[in-house]
């Protein structure tokens, strides 16, 4: 057990999810007090004492799926054996259509009652039969969940359950789908289970380990993030903004004392008879960080843009000083569009539809953008504004302007730039960032929520060090 | 401890109080107990984490104290203070005395302030702690709960160290509203609590509203998860389930619609947009 946990605990290493010595040891000594055969109080066991992350746990359950998959009953092995050859083309793999209408009545009876027993019965049966699973072939268990649901022709199967209630109407149709949804996830997690036992049994655990991997949220490129991915980060990305705020906040109260009061000083010496043993403070007063954000909305960061405008959206429902402005190679003020309660999808709908972002063809022009901002927006920027732009610095090969963002940055508390290319790319092709970069407190590559995270650090840092040099 | 021999008696104790533990929940629960460790909770609002601390107390028959954080949270207020005003006064009283000895007297027992986690340490029977909203004291405060948490002992300078008396069971909870430091979260057991399935959140709504009936319970279970499945800013959470199924039945309602869902709406979502994405949705 010792060995596998050790494997284990590198997996989660390898994924990305911190775990230290003292995590693992509490883990042997947890498996103590499991009975190693309960799989779910074995996932559940050490799950609570390696991942300390909700975030997490998604790649935690997927290391743990193939490092402790089911093993299988002998007399089982044996019988199926021989319905496994398949002849790998798309469409036969051994059985014929006859027996695939046959499955599918059954699993269509299954769901309907629902009857976990039958459908986990048949989860093994289709794996057997439609997978079509081929020895050694080094590929992740999605292939071959996709191949048998496309057999059992899943996508049908909610239309075809919701036929057999022809009555029902309204809400509760609506509930009803959403109930058959519900059992059909669980029967598909139930084949992937039953597939990944076939390939450990085939191939052994480190090597399938590294075919499921789960790549975690924060590591995920932005760039090229899909879109499911990107909607949970929107989860991450709150924590990340009330952090920044709370970061921001926190080293202001403690940075800064309030100013002896002595009013309230003399009235709590009372009840000493006198001393003033008890010095009260008034409260010091908060400046409100003042942030500035320029986001680059261009089609060529649509992915990127998209998340940079979330985490915009999430700090200013934080800061009631933040003006978020969107350019292409025209600028507007979009602040309004994210006033409080407003949702976020609608929002960028409304902004795609009526900001003035396109001056002339679409193409992002950093040069003229800047420009303008400078001509229409000129109290924007103060000595106390932070101002955040993101984008990848591509110009189109049209004038840069560098000196009218080193004017900003003069007037400005700091500039910090957010690119979502990697820094070798950065000044290859029509990347204009060198004439950027020397203006800016700092320029950072922020391609992963976890780069964005050090970005949130960094501001927060300097936030400190300015606060004590401006005294109120 | 009273000592579970399974998770499976832990679920059926806190079934026993009223509180619905899934598998993760009891498992956790026992393994906590057995390897003498603190249990982070968190979640979203409104799970049931604090219940979980309260069940606990309850199951246990042991007292809870609870500590509830905030930002600017200090020593002060969550270990022990000493009573100014009481020594000022023995001074006082004492005056011409030999400092060596009114130094002993002063910073004894008798002036000493508990607060919560040394009350939890001193506690001659044993208790339950529920350090709530961990989340919201400042990182550098959290070094203040380590050495309760890892050795269940605190150092007074003008005492020595405080040993626990007997071995609280802690429980701390968390919205996650920020991420708490490595040391904290390495001495605890992590418990992550979602959203329940529909099955266990109708037994939740049967256990927490005794005279719903069982058919609605189902359809506010589905109604609930349906909504939870939208894209908006504060999905419904198990506590607001509860109030909802209590409104409809003080509006006598037997059986939910799209009309009712609509009209009672603002009891389970928070914010007008979220209402009103809800409603067109569900108006189709």
């Amino acid at each position: 057990m010792i060995s596998v946990l050790t494997g284990f605990v590198s997996e989660l290493r390898q994924v990305g999810i911190p775990v230290s010595m003292v995590e693992a040891i509490d883990a042997a000594a947890a498996v103590e007090h499991i009975p190693l055969a309960d799989r779910t109080a074995l996932r559940h066991g050490l799950a609570a004492c390696l991942v300390k992350n909700a975030h997490h746990l998604e790649a935690f359950d997927a290391a743990f799926d193939v490092f402790f998959a089911h093993q299988p009953p002998l007399d089982e092995v044996t019988a199926e054996a021989p319905s496994e050859v398949g002849d790998g083309g798309g469409a036969g793999t051994g059985t014929g259509e006859a027996d695939v209408e046959q499955i599918i009545a059954g699993l269509v009876g299954a769901l309907s009652a629902p009857d976990y027993e039958a459908l986990q019965a048949l989860a093994r049966q289709v794996v057997g039969s439609l997978a079509g699973i081929q020895p050694g072939r080094p590929v992740g268990g999605r292939y071959y969940l996709y191949r048998v649901l496309s057999r059992l022709g899943a996508d049908a199967l909610p239309a075809r359950l919701m036929a057999n209630h022809p009555g029902v109407e309204g809400l509760e149709r609506t509930l009803l789908a959403d109930e058959y949804r519900a059992r059909l996830n669980r029967f598909e997690a139930m084949i992937e289970d039953e597939i990944r036992r076939r390939l450990v049994a085939d191939r052994g655990r480190e090597a399938v380990a590294k075919t499921t991997r789960r790549q975690l949220l924060e590591d995920v490129d932005l760039a090229h993030a899909p879109r499911a991915e990107i909607a949970r980060m929107e989860r991450i990305i709150q924590p990340l903004a009330r952090k920044l705020a709370a970061r921001l906040a926190h080293r202001r109260r403690h940075l800064r004392k309030g100013r002896l009061d002595i009013r309230r000083t003399v009235r709590h010496s009372l009840s000493t008879g006198g001393l003033l043993a008890d010095p009260q403070f008034k409260a010091p007063r908060i400046a409100k960080p003042d942030i500035v954000l320029l986001c680059d909305i261009s089609g060529s960061v649509a992915t990127f843009a998209h998340f940079t405008m979330q985490f915009m959206y999430a700090l200013s429902a934080q800061f009631s000083r933040v003006r978020a402005f969107a350019f292409v190679d025209g600028v507007d003020e979009v602040t309004g569009y994210f006033a409080p309660g407003v949702d976020f999808h609608d929002a960028i709908g409304r902004i795609s539809r009526e900001a003035r972002v396109v001056d002339f063809d679409g193409h992002s022009d950093y040069g003229n953008v800047l420009e303008r901002f400078a001509e229409r927006y000129p109290d924007a920027i103060t000595p106390r504004t932070t101002v955040i732009v993101t984008g990848d610095g591509r110009n189109n090969y049209r004038p840069a302007r560098g000196e009218v963002l080193a004017h900003m940055a003069r007037e400005a508390r700091a500039v910090y730039w957010l690119n979502p290319e990697p820094v070798r790319f950065w000044d290859t092709g029509d990347s204009v960032m060198r004439e950027y970069v020397p203006s800016c407190d700092g320029a950072f590559e922020v391609r992963t929520l976890r780069q964005l995270e050090v970005f949130v650090e960094e501001l927060a840092m300097a936030a400190a060090t300015h606060s004590t040099a401006v005294k109120v | 401890m009273t000592g579970f021999s399974s998770p499976g008696e832990v679920a059926d104790a806190l079934k026993s109080v009223d509180y619905l533990p899934d598998d993760r929940i009891s498992q956790v629960v026992f393994l906590a107990e057995r390897l003498d460790k603190p249990v982070l909770v968190e979640g979203p609002a409104g799970v049931g984490k604090t219940e979980l601390a309260k069940a606990l107390a309850q199951i246990h028959g042991r007292r809870l104290i609870r500590l509830q954080c905030y930002e600017g949270l200090d020593e002060s207020k969550a270990l022990y203070e000493w009573n100014y005003r009481k020594q000022l006064l023995r001074l006082q009283a004492d005056e011409g005395a030999d400092w060596a000895e009114v130094e002993d007297d002063i910073f004894s027992e008798s002036f000493l302030l508990e607060r919560p986690l040394l009350e939890a340490l001193r506690s001659p029977e044993p208790v339950v702690l529920l350090i709530d909203e961990v989340d919201r004291v400042e990182i550098e405060t959290e070094a203040l709960l380590l050495e309760v948490l890892a050795d269940f002992q605190a150092s007074i300078p003008e005492l020595g160290t405080v040993q626990a008396v007997t071995r609280p069971l802690v429980v701390l909870t968390s919205n996650n509203t920020r991420d708490l430091s490595d040391a904290l979260k390495r001495r605890c057991l992590f418990l992550h609590i979602g959203y329940p399935e529909a099955d266990r959140e109708r037994e939740i709504l049967l256990t927490r509203v005794p005279e719903l009936p069982e058919q609605l319970a189902s359809q506010i279970a589905g109604v609930v998860r349906h909504i939870r499945d939208q894209p908006i800013r504060k999905a419904p959470s198990v506590s607001e389930s509860i109030d909802w199924a209590r409104t409809l039945l003080a509006l006598g309602i037997e059986e939910v619609d799209e009309g009712v869902t609509t009209e009672t709406l603002h009891v389970l979502l928070k914010y007008q947009a979220d209402i009103d994405k809800v409603a067109a949705e569900l108006g189709t």
